[in-house]
């Protein structure tokens, strides 16, 4: 009975290992949201007349917006003027010399490299299949409000392509922000997006030129560190005609009792025989064992294969937060344009999550795949949400839709919403959904071979996730296995 | 090797077994007979370790060692292997995957390295064909869509890589055809030895002609009610187990 206890004490004091603080001079916007704040972090940017403009237009639209209802997820109501919309290390963005030691300190601790000779593992033992020649991983590491340095641009400007900050592009190439900001979702797209656009402080941004294929993997990582403030990014990733881009972001915040906001915005544009491959491991803080804390993480995400057989891939491992609302989605415009989601969510004490993908179907003989797993332990909730529209421009337009969950217990939930809206007839939709459980028989059986209970929950879920898991860049797919692995190893039995 | 005084039982407030004694030697082939309820699966789960059923009283000891002490996992490492009335499905985990596992579980314990990939496939093939076990399903997630007769070949398949020192095989003859049952007999009985031990739990006289037991225990509503050898199950083909309602009534 000891080692089982040993175990599950080793596991649970273990919980969850990037909750730690970093006590850093930081700069605030004071809490509250009004023009005046949008005005401000628009001045702290630095940002062009237009730009402000912009924001104030979708704060407005805001203000004449209210909250959905129609997630099957609970929470109390969100007091928005008691949120820090704006919070920074004092010291402002540079190069990796002049990063404060701290930072760069908080980063290593989360696995993070910023030193550029510093590369992931695997990454040096042949990279990616179809061997694009990636040498390493470029990272722009994004601290509460503020991008604080962005690694391997000089390497990746040889070749074209532009991976900085959103602030810096708004600095450095305004028209190519200009163009494309707000086209993939529009500022008053839906609530959070509306309030997204009005604030937004920072996030990543990725222009591949034309037939380039991007040398090595970008990533983001995203830290909310500031307590009672919100983090609202926003990424936007351009593929010119024939380009590709694998890209990936990871997100933690410390461990705190209060709930913390959570709002991005990422648009991808695909033009012609364009790819981009966009994934996610997302671990923010999902709150204690009583359900006190964690990060709300509301989130619109959106990819437009504009161009002609262009092709946006959403892979994401959804293991954190309190509460999980977002679609990434794909609009297939172009003619035989695809699109993909491949999707783990774990949700285990009090976490819910609302979470699936949409695909609208505009193009002829468009193509998309969906593949959602979901984990559900303890009290859990976990809802599936997806939406397959065909337009009558869309002929011969094809979906394939798989939705499985799995249960850890009996007093968690798993709910399947596929809506399917099809305006030609010559669509062709297939749907498979599946619920299973691990059960005490299952734990039973591999204890009774000899495998012990934290090996065998492991084996059976990463048997359940494995067709995503194999959808990662490899490094990021182990890490994967472990995140979950640590998430769920002590909420069995 | 094995050892059951007095051992007593219950799942909720039902009293299951109450009070086996059991001795098996080393290399010895027990039978125990009985019918529908007479809590001869449950001894056998107790044995493996389901917590399902609580032990009120009495002990087993497993080559001296106390085993009811003992989790699962620790009784499967030290030797002690179950094959399941019902073998249960894993879905997403193949069976090689899932066996290589529990192997080096067991090697792990007893301080040995882990087998290496060739090693294991070359073992896992040479035992699959003792139970005429098609390849294919190495590949396959452990016993999901197997057919009633594949899941019970991959119990014995799981024993014969295993190598336990003491095997209980629980009512591994239930629903099998001729052709099942003998491969399941073929397997047991190329794992015979003089330091195996084997405590087969079957409802029918059927399988004991084909693995010769050593000792023969009938089991009625909790209890052992008589011992003897292999021509006790020859005997209760013909009788029936009515016989022993009777002395248990009285």
């Amino acid at each position: 009975m000891s080692s089982n206890d040993e175990t599950i004490e080793r596991f649970t004091s273990r919980g969850y290992e990037a909750g730690f603080y970093t006590d850093i001079e930081q700069e605030f916007a004071p809490p509250g949201l009004n023009e005046e704040t949008v005005r401000f972090i628009s001045a702290k940017k630095g940002e062009p007349e237009w730009m402000l403009e912009w924001r104030l237009e979708a704060y407005r639209g805001w203000l004449e917006m209210a909250m959905p209802t129609w997630q099957n997820v609970r929470f109390p109501p969100i007091d928005f003027q008691a949120i820090s919309y704006y919070a920074a290390p004092k010291q402002g963005p540079g190069s990796l010399d002049e990063v404060d030691p701290k930072l760069l300190e908080t980063y290593e601790r989360l696995g993070i490299p910023l030193h550029e000779q510093k590369m992931l593992a695997g990454v040096e033992e042949g990279g990616e299949e179809g061997g694009s020649g990636a040498s390493g991983v470029a990272v722009d590491a994004v601290f509460d409000s503020v991008s604080v340095t962005t690694t391997f641009k000089e390497e990746l400007a040889q070749h074209g392509v532009i991976f900085c900050s959103i602030s810096e592009a708004l600095r450095d190439y305004p028209e190519l922000v200009r163009r494309y900001i707000g086209t993939v979702v529009p500022r008053k797209d839906n609530f959070f997006a509306a309030l997204n656009s009005a604030v937004f402080s920072d996030g990543s941004f990725v222009y591949i030129p034309e037939g380039v294929t991007c040398p090595m993997e970008l990533s983001t990582y995203f830290r909310i560190n500031a307590g009672h403030t919100g983090q609202f990014e926003r990424t936007l990733i351009i593929a010119e005609r024939g380009s590709s881009v694998s890209y990936l972001e990871g997100c933690t915040a410390p461990q705190r009792d209060e709930n913390q906001l959570h709002a991005a915005v990422v648009e991808l544009y695909a033009h012609d025989d364009a790819q981009i491959k966009y994934s996610t491991v997302q671990n923010w803080y999902p709150g204690d064992e009583n359900g006190k804390g964690g990060v709300y993480n509301f989130v619109t995400k959106r990819g437009m294969c504009a161009g002609k057989r262009s092709k946006i891939s959403w892979t994401q491992v959804e293991t954190g937060s309190a509460i999980t609302w977002k679609y990434p989605s794909c609009v297939l415009k172009g003619d035989d344009a695809i699109g993909e989601f491949y999707s783990v969510a774990v949700t285990r004490g009090y976490q819910q999550a609302d979470t699936g993908t949409k695909m609208i179907h505009m193009g002829r003989n468009t193509r998309s795949h969906i593949v959602s797993k979901g984990i559900a332990a303890d009290r859990a909730q976990q809802s599936y949400r997806g939406l397959v529209k065909v337009l009558p421009t869309a002929a011969n337009a094809r979906n394939y839709s798989q939705c499985d969950s799995m249960l850890i217990g009996s007093e968690c939930g798993a709910h399947t919403f596929p809506y399917i809206d099809i305006q030609n007839s010559s669509a062709q939709l297939e749907h498979e959904a599946t619920t299973s459980k691990i059960g005490d028989d299952q734990i039973f059986y591999c204890k009774q071979r000899g495998i012990s209970e934290e090996d065998a929950v492991s084996m059976i879920v990463n048997g359940f996730c494995k067709e995503v898991f194999q959808k990662l860049p490899m490094e990021f797919a182990v890490e994967a296995q472990k995140l979950l692995e640590v998430t769920l190893e002590d909420s069995v039995g | 090797m094995l050892k059951i005084q007095n051992l007593q039982a219950r799942i909720e407030e039902a009293e299951i077994l109450k009070g086996i004694d059991l001795e098996m030697g080393q290399g010895e082939v027990h039978a125990i007979m009985g019918p529908n309820g007479s809590g001869k699966s449950t001894l056998a789960k107790i044995l493996a370790g389901d917590e399902s059923y609580a032990v009120t009283g009495g002990g087993v000891a497993l080559e001296g060692e106390d085993l009811l002490a003992m989790e699962p996992e620790e009784r499967a490492r030290a030797g002690l292997f179950m094959g399941f009335q019902y073998p249960v499905e894993i879905p997403g985990v193949s069976n090689s995957y899932f066996l290589k596992a529990a192997v080096n579980a067991a090697r792990q314990a007893r301080g040995e390295a882990e087998i290496d990939p060739v090693s294991f496939l070359k073992l896992a093939r040479e035992r699959a064909q003792w139970v005429q076990l098609d390849e294919s399903l190495l590949n396959r997630p452990v016993n999901a869509g197997f057919s009633g007769g594949e899941k019970k070949r991959n119990e014995i398949f799981h024993m014969a890589m295993l190598e336990p020192r003491l095997a209980i095989l629980d009512e591994t003859d239930s629903g099998l055809d001729i052709d099942a049952l003998r491969a399941v007999a073929d397997g047991v009985n190329r794992m015979r030895s003089p330091e195996r031990s084997f405590l087969i739990i079957t409802h029918y006289q059927r399988l004991l002609n084909y693995i010769v037991p050593d000792h023969v225990h009938v089991m009625v509503n909790g209890r052992i009610v008589r011992s003897g050898g292999k021509e006790l199950a020859e005997e209760l083909e013909r009788t029936g187990y009515a016989l022993f309602d009777d002395e248990e009534a009285a």
